[in-house]
Order: structure tokens, then sequence, then C-alpha cells
């Protein structure tokens, strides 16, 4: 990234009209860009700020962290933990998946179109999300789906008398990673792709064996990239409202469906609360984006 | 080899089953609907639904509203930054980054509370003014995409020749952007229209907190109350998706490949 911007430096600075005239023109140099901002502060930033500021308001404008602090209270905690347990299981199951099958395509020496073919599949799949995906996973994992069906006529294994519900942890988790895996998939093909063959070549020159070159040259290059991406793929599982609250209603009290809730009808009787909800999904998704474009950046050095 | 050559079959085995596995069975629920026999009779209950065609058509709309105003708002700050104003790149791209972080439930709450009707801006006072508040929701959700597919259109192109080419010429700033800069990123342009449609049309969040009569808030009202028509949803939205996707691998093949610049 900091190449591109250096040598649009170095370009500006070639033929940038000099300092006086630039200064003259100072305001239409900002004209092209001022749509984008005002959007950006008035429809992005400021609701947000909006919001973060309530979290440490009272009811008359006062400071407090009272909201804060009773974002403690057992049903509110849980919301978090079992929405921090399902972004986490969907995202390292789709990470790891997603990996296993990237790596096949790349590398296992399959057929050309089945790489062509995952890769489009996957930019479907991975925008396949919200309302439609709960009702396809019903129709497969319900109680009257076809998975379950069949699972119970064919091979007598009745998925439900077993404790499996599709309204539950493991339900949510197994729907959420149709997602996961293709937007997985998505991402960590160009870093496999940047694996150059020579690294390969240096490697067996050198005398490594396929799993040394594997432990010592693949895994420490790839690395940064994929667990870049287990962030993202965890702040986009956090987010997510539609295919929870399509598949169970407020049956699975994971922190969106409560925000949800509390914006629709003040269900925790306290407005404030609400904000401070709110504060704590930015914070998590914000740290974990934070994480994500660290560790994109150290990636971004050995794939260019 | 041969036994690395197994296992990426055996991964890609075990990987499309997952994933067709649940396209089929909502294919076969949808044809249920007949006892005893497979029939399309859900296709037509959902085709035929009055509601189903009046929340298509808004989504539609909206859709495309959004697309104009994120062209709007984007290209003349990306092609702003690419000529002009390089040291704003970390922000812009900062900004453009945040949809991402800040979940669409919050941004959404963020808007009921700050453009209510008793507030400097009151949006939410009229159906008008909730139906633009919607679409300008939908242009924050869709800002990362749209942003990166029209930089990465601009950067195939070099932006500053053809500005200056477009200046001694005597074209105005407002014909270099419709005329010259717009043609030439056009398929960038569409890619990230089509990738908005396929965001927006089946968005239920926003549209559902902001009471708009969308697509989405009827998939989930069909879902509480319906048993096949669901399934015949899905598989329409599915199509819907691909389509989307399908347009926009063929628009890429009418990009021009080769980058005037490095990167």
């Amino acid at each position: 990234m900091t190449d591109i911007s250096l040598s649009d430096h170095a370009v500006t600075g070639k033929t940038a009209p000099p300092a006086e005239a630039r200064s003259m023109r100072l305001p239409t140099q900002w004209l092209g860009v001022a749509p984008f901002f005002i959007f950006a502060i008035m429809f992005l930033i400021l609701p947000t700020l909006y919001l973060m500021l309530g979290a440490f308001q009272n009811d008359a404008g006062e400071f407090t962290l009272e909201n804060i602090a009773a974002l403690a209270q057992p049903s509110i905690v849980a919301a978090y933990w079992i929405s921090i347990k399902i972004s986490l299981a969907s995202s390292l199951i789709g990470a790891f998946a997603g990996l296993a099958i990237a790596i096949a395509i790349v590398r296992g020496g399959l057929p050309d179109w089945i790489r062509s073919a995952t890769l489009t599949f996957s930019g479907v799949a991975s925008n396949f999300a919200g309302v439609p995906l709960a009702f396809a996973f019903l129709a497969t994992l319900g109680r009257l789906g076809l998975a379950t069906v069949i699972l119970n006529t064919v091979f007598g294994l009745n998925i439900y008398a077993h404790g499996f519900n599709i309204l539950s942890f493991w339900g949510l988790t197994l729907t959420y990673v149709y997602f996961q895996i293709p937007l997985m998939v998505v991402i960590i093909v160009p870093a496999i792709d940047g694996l150059k063959k020579e690294w390969g070549e240096a490697a067996a020159t050198l005398g490594a064996t396929m799993s040394q070159y594997w432990r010592m040259v693949v895994i420490p290059v790839i690395w940064p990239s994929f667990l870049g991406t287990v962030i993202l793929l965890f702040a986009n599982a956090f987010g997510a409202i539609a295919t929870a609250y399509a598949l169970t209603g407020s049956s699975l009290n994971i922190v969106p469906i409560l925000l949800y809730a509390q914006i629709r009808g003040d269900v925790l009787h306290n407005a404030h609360l609400g904000y401070a909800i709110a504060f704590g999904m930015i914070v998590i998704t914000g740290l974990a984006n934070v994480f994500y474009i660290w560790f994109r950046t150290r990636s971004e050095r050995w794939l260019k | 080899m041969k036994s690395g050559k197994f296992w990426a079959w055996l991964v890609f085995a075990l990987g499309a089953a997952y994933f067709f596995i649940p396209l089929i069975a909502t294919v076969e629920f949808s044809m249920r609907m007949r006892r005893g026999e497979y029939s399309f009779d859900a296709y037509k209950v959902v085709l035929g639904d009055a509601r189903f065609q009046a929340t298509f058509g808004y989504s539609v709309l909206a859709a495309v509203f959004t697309i104009i105003l994120g062209v709007l708002i984007v290209v003349p700050a990306a092609y702003w930054i690419r000529l002009r104003l390089p040291q704003l790149r970390p922000i812009v791209e900062f900004i453009t980054l945040l949809p991402l972080v800040i979940p669409a439930i919050v941004i959404v709450f963020g808007y009921i509370r700050m453009y209510g009707s008793n507030s400097p801006l009151p949006f939410l006072a009229t159906d008008t003014g909730t139906n633009a508040l919607l679409v300008i929701g939908y242009a924050t959700l869709a800002l990362p995409y749209m942003y990166r597919a029209v930089d990465t259109g601009l950067r195939t192109i070099d932006v500053r020749t053809l500005t200056e080419a477009a200046q001694i010429l005597g074209a105005g700033w407002g014909t270099i952007i419709t005329r010259v800069i717009l043609p030439n990123v056009l398929i960038a342009v569409l890619s990230g229209a089509f990738l908005t449609f396929a965001i927006v049309i089946g968005e239920f969040t926003m549209a559902s907190l902001l009471n708009r009569p969308a697509f989405g808030p009827y998939l989930q009202n069909i879902g509480a109350n319906r048993a096949y028509e669901p399934a015949a949803l899905a598989i329409i939205a599915f199509a819907i998706t691909w389509g989307c996707m399908s347009l926009i691998q063929i628009l890429s093949r009418f990009a021009p490949r080769s980058a005037n610049r490095p990167n």
C-alpha cells in the first residue's frame, strides 16, 4: 500500500502547480470530495458517535458509567457470550474448511474448471445470507427438512432425538458457516496463489522435506492473511441478525436480536442501555478489525 | 503426489456436499406443496402474491436509488483523490471500511435516534424522508464494495493524462467526469452496482427497523407464517444473487486488463 501512495506523491510532486496557484484553488480542491465527506460524517460517523456518547449519558444528559455497568446483568452478558461463541465457532470452522478447500482447488491438482466453478460459487454463496439462508437451512435440517428425514428413514438416525435443534447454538453455527466458508475461499485463494513456485524450488534445493517446506515457508507466509480473515469472519457473524432472526425468532438471545428488540420496543426499559449495547458491539467488532488491519498489512509485505 | 490428489478430491467432495445439500433440500421442499406429488404450486402462490410484487418492486426501486446515490458519492471522490488529493487516500479508505466495522443494526439505530421527528433534520417525520433514509442507509452498507470497485476501475486507466487531454480540448469538470472518466470506469461501476443490488434486495435489518414495505421484512413475515413458500422464496433469492454475480463475471471480461501504472 505504501508503494502506491509514494508513487502518487512522486507524480503529484512533478506536475503540481506552484504553491501560490495551489493555495488560491484550495476551495475547489475540496469540492470533489465534499459530497463523500458530508455523506460519511452525516450518515456514518455522527450517528455512531451519537450512540457512543449516549452510552455514557443518563436521561438528564449527564455523564455516567451506569449504562456500561448495567451491561453486566446476566441476560445481557449471556447474550454477548452466546454471540461471541457463535461468531468464534462459525469463523473458525469457516476459516479452516475454507482454507482446506482453497488449498485443494489451487494446489491439489484438480482440473481447472473446478477452480473457476468453486470461485464463482463462492462469490454467490458468500452473498447468499440473510433471511433466505435461514429458509434453506430450515428446509434442510428443520424437523421436516430433507436431511433430517433422510437421516431418519434411511440411516435410522433421528438427530432431533439426539438433542440437535436448528434453533440452537450448533444449528445457527452450521448455518453461518454457509457464508463463512465461501468468504474465506474468496479472500484466501489470492494469498495461496501468491506463494511463489520459486520458494518451493528454493526450499527443495536447500534439502527441505515437504513438511519442512509447509511448516517453515507456507504457513508463516499465509498465517497473517489467514488470521486476518478469521477476524473478518468473526465481525461478519457478530453483526449479522437477519439469518438468526428468521431462523429462531427471538428464542436464541444473541446480541443483535436483543438490540433489535430493544429498538422496536424498549424491552430493557432504559433507552440508554440500548446505546450501551450498541457501544459494546462496536467495541467488539472494532477491536476485531484493528487486528484484521494489522495482520493484513503484515501479510501484504509478502504477497505482492 | 497421488495421495495429495486424493485428499484434494475428498475435500472438494465434502465441500460440494455441504453446499449442495441445502440447495437440493430447499428445491425439494419448495415443490412439496401439493400432497403426494411434486409441483411448482409454491412458486405460483409466491409470484402471484400481490405483496410479493409490491415489496419486490419497492426493493428494486430502493436498490436503483442506492446505486445512483453510491455512484454520485463515490465516483467524484475516488477520481479526485487519484488526481489531486492522494494524501487523503488513507482517510477515505478507512471511512469506506467503517460499514464493515459498525454493524448495520447499529447504524440504523443511530439514524432512528438522530433523525427522529423532533430532531433538526426530521427524516423520519415523513414517508419520503424515511424512504430517503433507507436508501442512504443502503448506500453506507454498499460503500465498501462500491468504493473498491470504482477505485480498481480507476487504477486501470491513466486518470491524469485523460484529464489533461480533456482540459486541453476545453472540457469542464462536469464534462470530464461524465463523458471521459465515467465511460472508462463504467464496467467497474456496474460491477459495484450489481453487488449493491445483491446486498440490498433482500436486506432485512434496516428496512424492518425503519418500517419500510421492503422485500426483506416480507420474506421474514412469510417465513414466520407459511410452510412451503419460504423455500420457494429462498430459491428465488438464490437465483437473484447468482444472476448478479454472473453479470459481474461477464462484465469483468470486458474490463481493460492492462494497467498503465504498476499496482
